[in-house]
């Protein structure tokens, strides 16, 4: 059996940070030591237990990591222009290594909006803060939030009065960088959305270079009754990046959350995904797509839970693994005894290109309700051999029509995205990551 | 144009054709009939290269060159085009990208200049006014949701914007209903001339009520039994495909 492993390096690393921490209110402190308390009880999960059982955090438990923030790195914006999904014609809050960057952000001021980093709104919106972080992420139930509560040294804090609209989507950048040393990053977000307002959020987690690197976040989003949050997660890390994510979502009354992930980059990602709905007539959706080669590893672990009657909820998760990559997607829906009337819908579909990817797809129903629609259904598969033939027999050379195919098959996510130069920079990341690379620029202008 | 000797397929052990010969030539339409299971999609699909057939023996010319070495693409990129029985869905493509998709590719291959935006949209809409069609197909993707008639007017509109010298319809009439029928026959017909062979692979005689062969041929278990001038198709239709049983005699012949 594999041994947990770790706890002595992030019990300095905490050691490490307790100079800066003393500024903090005391509250954040005890929630802190609570959070390096239960990690140094639990270590990181082994293969033995259920939620792991396809991922194994050996080789990351044994990395010397360097706490990122102790680093002196430098950015400028010119390091962000040519990046991928760093620039999408909208305000932008830049972080590096964790630590906020404010020259290289710009933020959207509109009456009712607070975007802030964690940091500052520890100190300018206290209360909100204090009521809600660390009230939806699970401490106990996930050792990587009760690292990220210890270790985090910012993140981003966006907060949205009752009755607030926005028409520009908020976009965070948090960019790790390229260095000689493996380094960990523990960033912490916090999401408000009041009654009634509309949000895009996009948040890059991206990476520059070959480093081995460890990004830790916890984002954590209330909303409000009535209020609608599009959400694009975008994952293109180093391909010697470790991945653990954890977003979890709460929902209010008549709220629709609509979260998009898509992993690109990384060597081994696991993104655990949650979203609760507490009101009734709420609307819960996560997407996923996953596009991997060589040795890439994605799990994407989801519970939409459904606490109340009258909500529903769908899954739409697609994966395309090339060479020997890997992906998992275990979709937990747990329907309470009062959620009469539930509507779930779940569906995992997975390409594979090669005889040694491999996908282990796992739906997990549990449902204490008797009046629901719960469906899932999960595809693996190759390429539809009737519809390679028919684009050959229009003169389409093989190489080309896989690629037609494949894009095909991405594109039902990539329309769902309406934030229009996000959805450009995704055809265009994907036409240019298909094996084929003969597509011409018409598929994504179809 | 196109030259068939002792052609000998099979699919998973199953022998299908078993010694077909056909001769067509240039400017010529010739229809194919058959009862069920004699061969004439196989036929059809080992021409246009379909993997899940495989040919035992035999060879094709098609204009000097041994088709059956070349692969699916490169038979287009030669000037054929087959017309699918069951023209495939293809969620998230438009039937515009495709299509430029496929004439570019088809004239990459014979050394011709890629088409841009403006000239592919001319060319459009000079096809579609040949044929008579709207516009509104192109704008949704491959065969998505289209009707059965819409598939098969779809087929013949990709056979007009890549011109090929040979094509081969696969019962392009099958489950229409006579006005698609219709518009379907107009389409093929509008596409005739001297350079373009045509084979069309029918079950039924219908089809050849619009458009006219020159020579009918019978298949039965994988052969050609019968070739004779459209009468002929006239002459099924009344008598039924068991009326060649009894006639047909076992040895193989060569149908011009």
């Amino acid at each position: 059996m594999e041994l947990p492993q770790g706890q002595d390096l992030y019990s300095a690393h905490f050691k490490s940070i307790q100079g800066a921490l003393s500024q903090e209110p005391s509250w954040l402190r005890s929630l802190r030591s609570a959070g390096m308390e239960c990690f140094s009880s639990h270590g990181f999960p082994s293969l033995a237990d259920e939620a792991w059982r396809f991922t194994s955090l050996r080789e990351l438990a044994q990395t010397p990591f360097e706490l990122a923030g102790n680093l002196n790195s430098e950015l400028g914006a010119n390091d962000l222009s040519g990046l991928q999904f760093a620039s999408l014609n909208c305000r932008r809050l830049v972080f590096l290594n964790g630590s906020y960057q404010p020259e290289l952000s710009d933020i959207l001021e509109v009456p009712g909006l607070t975007v802030s980093n964690l940091k500052s709104a520890v100190v300018h919106s206290s209360e909100a803060v204090k009521t809600n972080l660390g009230r939806y992420a699970d401490q106990q139930e996930n050792p990587f939030v009760s690292l990220n509560t210890a270790l985090s040294q910012d993140g981003f804090f966006i907060n949205l009065d009752s009755g607030t609209r926005l028409e520009e989507p908020i976009h965070i950048v948090h960019l790790t960088s390229d260095s000689s040393t493996p380094i960990c990053t523990h960033v912490r977000n916090l999401v408000m959305v009041g009654d009634g307002c509309e949000v895009d959020l996009v948040e890059c987690y991206l990476g520059v270079g070959q480093n081995i690197t460890f990004t830790n976040p916890v984002t954590e989003i209330c909303v409000g009754n009535n209020s609608q949050v599009n959400h694009y997660r975008i994952q293109n890390e180093s391909p010697n990046a470790f991945h653990v994510g954890v977003n979890d979502v709460q929902q209010g009354r008549d709220s629709h959350y609509r979260g998009l992930v898509i992993d690109l980059g990384g060597k081994l990602v696991r993104n655990n995904l949650r979203c609760v709905l507490s009101g009734e007539g709420g609307l819960a959706g996560i997407d996923g797509l996953y596009l991997l080669r060589d040795h890439q590893h994605v799990d994407n672990y989801t519970t939409l839970e459904h606490a109340v009657p009258h909500c529903d909820s769908r899954e739409l998760f697609k994966g395309i693994l090339d060479d020997r990559a890997s992906g998992v997607f275990r979709g937990r829906i747990i329907v309470h005894k009062d959620a009469q009337k539930t509507d779930s819908k779940q569906t995992s579909s997975n390409l594979l290109l090669t005889d040694r990817a491999r996908v282990n797809t796992k739906p997990q129903l549990e449902i204490y309700a008797d009046d629901v629609k719960c469906t899932h259904g999960a595809t693996i598969g190759q390429l539809d051999a009737n519809a390679l033939f028919y684009l050959r027999s229009r003169g389409i050379p093989l190489q080309a029509a896989k690629g037609i195919l494949i894009f095909a098959f991405a594109s039902e996510l990539f329309g769902r995205v309406k934030v229009q130069s996000l959805g450009q920079q995704l055809s265009r990341y994907l036409a240019a990551w298909l094996p084929s690379g003969q597509l011409t620029e018409g598929i994504y202008q179809q | 144009m196109l030259e068939i000797k002792d052609l000998h397929a099979k699919v998973e052990d199953q022998p299908i054709l078993r010694g077909l010969n056909l001769k067509v030539g240039a400017g010529e339409v010739h229809s194919i009939m058959g009862p069920n299971g004699s061969g004439k999609s196989t036929l059809a699909q080992v021409l246009a290269g379909r993997d899940t057939y495989e040919v035992t023996g035999g060879k094709v010319d098609f204009n000097g060159s041994n088709l059956l070495d070349l692969d699916p693409e490169e038979r287009a990129g030669e000037g054929l085009f087959m017309a699918f029985q069951y023209p495939v869905e293809i969620p998230g493509v438009s039937n515009t990208y495709f299509l430029r998709a496929a004439l570019n590719a088809v004239r990459t291959y014979r050394g011709e200049e890629e088409v841009d935006a403006a000239d592919f949209l001319d060319l459009v809409s000079e096809k579609t006014e040949l044929l008579n069609i709207g516009k509104d197909l192109l704008r949704r993707p491959v065969n998505e949701g289209f009707s059965g008639g819409e598939k098969k007017r779809n087929e013949i509109f990709q056979m007009a914007m890549l011109e090929p010298k040979l094509a081969i319809l696969d019962e392009t009439d099958s489950g229409l209903d006579i006005d698609a029928l219709k518009v379907v026959s107009e389409g093929v017909n509008a596409l005739r001339s001297p350079e373009r062979s045509i084979i069309i692979v029918t079950h039924y005689q219908r089809l050849l009520d619009y458009i006219v062969p020159d020579r009918v041929h019978v298949l039965s278990k994988g052969r050609i039994v019968k070739s004779g001038p459209p009468e002929l198709a006239l002459e099924l239709e009344e008598k039924g495909y068991s009326w060649l049983d009894a006639e047909n005699s076992a040895s193989p012949t060569t149908a011009e």
